[in-house]
C-alpha cells in the first residue's frame, strides 16, 4: 500500500513531453556564453534521433531577464511571449519547447496567469493584434530542452561512445546536478519529477553510467539573482550562494556538475575562479576547479562529440580531468583554434586554477 | 488618492502571490537573499498583508524591496501557497511607478538595469548581447571572456552560431521589422514609459548632484554604501 501511494505520489510529477514536431525557442545567455550547446541539441535531436526541430529567425529574447530585473513591466513580458506563441502556431506547431530555463519558468507563470484571468488574457491578445498583427495561441505542449533530453536519454545511451564511468577503474564518477530555479520551484507539477526531488537530469546521469551526489545544499540556487549580477555593487550576493553550495558539495568530492539553467554553468564555472583567485582555494583535484558543463556538452561528450566542438575551450574551468577519466581523446594544440584551424591565440594562463 | 494597497491589488502577481500569510517564515529560512542581505520576506509579506499604508511607503522608498534575487525558492515551500517573490515583484513596479525608487540606492539601481537590459532587446532583440558584455565591467567572467571577446567573430564561428547573420541560428542579427514590433510592444504596454520615467528621474538626481549621464551611471553602477549586509 506504501508503495503504491509513493507510486501515485511520484505519478503526479510525470509530464507529458510529446515525442516530435517542436517549435524550438533560444536563450539570450546561452546563445552568447553556450551556443554550441543549442547547436548540439539541434544535432542530436535533428540528425541523430530524427526529430522535426523548427526555428525561425524572427523569434527574439522573451524580455524574460529583463522582466526578473523589474526592467519591463509584466504586460511587456507578456506581449512578448505572446507574439512568441503566435509564431508557433504561424508555423504550424503547436510544441513548444525553449533553451532557456528563465523563459520556462516565464512561459509557466504567464500561461498560469492567463487561465487564471481571462480579462488578462483578451488584454494580452488585443496588445499582440495591436502591435503585430499576429493571431494569439497557446502551445499545446510546453517543454524545456532539458525536458527532451531526458526523454531521449536511454536512447542517447544506445548510442553512446563513452559513459560517465571512470574508464580506468570503472566506476561510476560522481555527479552533482544543478536545476535552474525556474525549472520548477514555482510550478512543482510543470517539472520532472516536481521541485523537492527534480529527476530530470539525474535521469540522464543514471542512464548515462554515473552516480548522482546528494549533498546538503542540492537545491539551493545558483546565486544569479537577475538585478544581483547585473549591477557591480551587488555581485557579492551571486558569489556568496555560489561559494555556498561549493562548500557544501566539496566533501563528495564530485568529478562533474551538471545543469540545465543558462546562467547557472555560466556562474558556478566563473565564480570558481574568482574564489581561487581571492581564497586560493579550488574544489577540484590538483589546483583544478570542478568542471561545469550544459546537459547538452555532457550528453554530446558521450556521444564521442569532439570537445572543442562543444565549446568546452570557453569554460573557465579546464574540461581535461573530466575528458581524462572518460577516456575521451582530445587534442590540446586546437583547443583555442578558430575555424579551419585558425589560429586565435589563447586565454591568458591563471595560476590560482586550472 | 488611490490607496497603495488598492494599487498593488491591481497587479496580477499581487492577487496570485498573497493568499492568506501565517507569518510562519518559511519564506525566510529559504531564502537566499536573506542570508546575505538584512531581508526578511515574511516581515514584507506581514506588512503588505496588514494594509497599512505608511509601513508600505516606507518599504517602498526602502532598499529591502530589492534584495530579493527572484529565485522564487519562497514559493515552493510557503505552506500556504503565497508567492512572496511575486508580492516582491509588485511592490518593485508600484516603486517605480510612484517614483519613490528614487529614494533609495538599490532602488536607483533601476537605471542601469533599463539602460542595458532594455537597450539591449530594443536594439538587438536579446536581453543579453555579447558585443554589449564586456571584460572591463565584467572582470569575473575570466581570462576566458577576456580572449573570446577579441575573437567574438571567429569563437563564434568556430562554435557553429551565426553570430549577426541572416536566417535562423544562435546570435543571428534579428530581422528590423522584428525589433519594430518589439518597439510597438514597448510602447502600447506600458515598457517605454517605464524606461522613460526611470530616465527622467535618474537624470534629474545627476544635475543635482552635477554628476554626467555617464558619471551617474557609473556611481550607480558601483555604488554601496548602506548597511544591507548580515554579518
Amino acid at each position: 500500500m506504501i508503495y503504491e501511494g509513493k507510486q501515485k505520489i511520484w505519478s503526479d510529477y510525470q509530464k507529458e513531453i510529446p515525442d516530435d514536431h517542436y517549435f524550438y525557442v533560444r536563450s539570450c545567455i546561452r546563445q552568447s556564453f553556450f551556443p554550441a550547446s543549442e547547436a548540439a541539441f539541434l544535432h542530436i535531436t535533428r540528425n541523430i534521433l530524427n526529430k522535426d526541430i523548427f526555428e525561425t529567425e524572427h523569434h527574439t529574447t522573451c524580455g524574460g531577464i529583463a522582466y526578473h530585473s523589474d526592467a519591463i513591466p509584466q504586460e511587456t513580458a507578456m506581449t512578448i511571449i505572446a507574439r512568441q506563441f503566435a509564431l508557433m502556431k504561424k508555423y504550424g506547431y503547436e510544441n513548444y519547447v525553449c533553451s532557456c530555463i528563465t523563459s520556462f519558468g516565464l512561459y509557466c507563470e504567464t500561461m498560469e496567469t492567463w487561465r487564471e484571468f481571462p480579462d488578462l488574457k483578451e488584454k494580452i491578445a488585443e496588445n499582440l493584434w495591436k502591435s503585430c498583427k499576429l493571431e494569439f495561441a497557446v502551445p499545446k505542449f510546453l517543454v524545456h530542452a532539458s525536458d527532451m533530453i531526458y526523454k531521449y536519454r536511454n536512447q542517447i545511451a544506445a548510442h553512446a561512445k563513452f559513459k560517465l564511468v571512470d574508464h580506468k577503474t570503472g566506476k561510476p564518477l560522481k555527479v552533482v546536478e544543478h536545476i535552474g530555479c525556474h525549472y520548477s520551484k514555482m510550478f512543482p507539477s510543470k517539472g520532472v519529477g516536481g521541485a523537492e526531488y527534480p529527476y530530470v537530469l539525474a535521469g540522464m546521469i543514471e542512464a548515462w553510467g554515473g552516480e548522482v551526489v546528494d549533498y546538503p545544499e542540492r537545491r539551493h540556487c545558483c546565486g544569479f539573482g537577475f538585478r544581483q549580477y547585473f549591477v557591480k555593487s551587488n555581485r557579492g550576493y551571486s558569489l556568496s550562494n555560489t561559494y555556498k553550495k561549493f562548500e557544501s558539495m566539496e566533501p563528495y568530492e564530485p568529478d562533474l556538475i551538471i545543469t540545465n539553467c543558462p546562467g547557472c554553468p555560466y556562474f558556478m564555472d566563473r565564480w570558481q575562479y574568482v574564489i581561487a583567485e581571492s581564497e586560493g582555494k579550488t574544489y577540484g583535484k590538483n589546483g583544478h576547479g570542478i568542471p561545469v558543463m550544459t546537459y547538452e556538452e555532457v550528453a554530446g561528450l558521450v556521444l564521442g562529440f569532439d570537445p572543442w566542438d562543444l565549446g568546452l575551450q570557453t569554460h573557465q574551468i579546464g574540461p581535461e580531468p573530466l575528458l581524462d577519466k572518460m577516456g575521451i581523446p582530445y587534442n590540446p594544440e586546437e583547443k583555442y583554434k578558430g575555424k579551419n584551424g585558425k589560429d586565435l591565440g589563447q586565454p591568458r594562463q591563471l595560476d590560482c586554477i586550472r | 488618492m488611490e490607496k497603495l494597497y488598492d494599487r498593488l491589488m491591481k497587479d496580477y502577481r499581487l492577487r496570485e502571490g498573497l493568499n492568506a500569510c501565517i507569518n510562519c517564515g518559511t519564506c525566510t529560512a529559504i531564502c537566499p537573499a536573506a542570508e546575505f542581505y538584512r531581508y526578511d520576506p515574511r516581515r514584507i509579506v506581514d506588512i503588505v498583508q496588514s494594509k497599512d499604508e505608511a509601513e508600505i511607503e516606507k518599504l517602498l522608498k526602502s532598499d529591502v524591496i530589492w534584495y530579493c534575487g527572484e529565485c522564487m525558492s519562497c514559493v515552493t515551500r510557503c505552506p500556504r501557497k503565497n508567492a512572496p517573490g511575486l508580492v516582491i515583484m509588485a511592490l518593485r513596479s508600484l516603486s517605480i511607478d510612484t517614483g519613490f525608487f528614487m529614494e533609495s540606492e538599490k532602488g536607483r539601481q533601476m537605471y542601469v538595469l533599463c539602460k542595458d537590459l532594455c537597450g539591449n532587446v530594443l536594439n538587438y532583440g536579446y536581453c543579453i548581447y555579447p558585443r554589449e558584455f564586456h571584460y572591463k565591467g565584467h572582470e569575473e567572467a575570466g581570462t576566458v571572456w577576456e580572449w573570446q571577446e577579441k575573437h567574438l567573430e571567429d569563437v563564434y564561428e568556430r562554435l557553429g552560431a551565426n553570430f549577426d547573420g541572416e536566417g535562423p541560428g544562435a546570435l543571428r542579427k534579428i530581422p528590423d521589422s522584428d525589433l519594430a514590433e518589439l518597439k510597438r510592444i514597448f510602447d502600447i504596454t506600458g515598457g517605454t514609459e517605464r524606461m522613460e520615467k526611470v530616465k527622467e528621474a535618474a537624470m534629474k538626481k545627476a544635475e543635482e548632484l552635477g554628476l554626467s549621464e555617464e558619471e551617474y551611471f557609473n556611481k550607480v553602477y558601483t555604488e554601496c554604501k548602506g548597511a544591507h549586509f548580515n554579518h
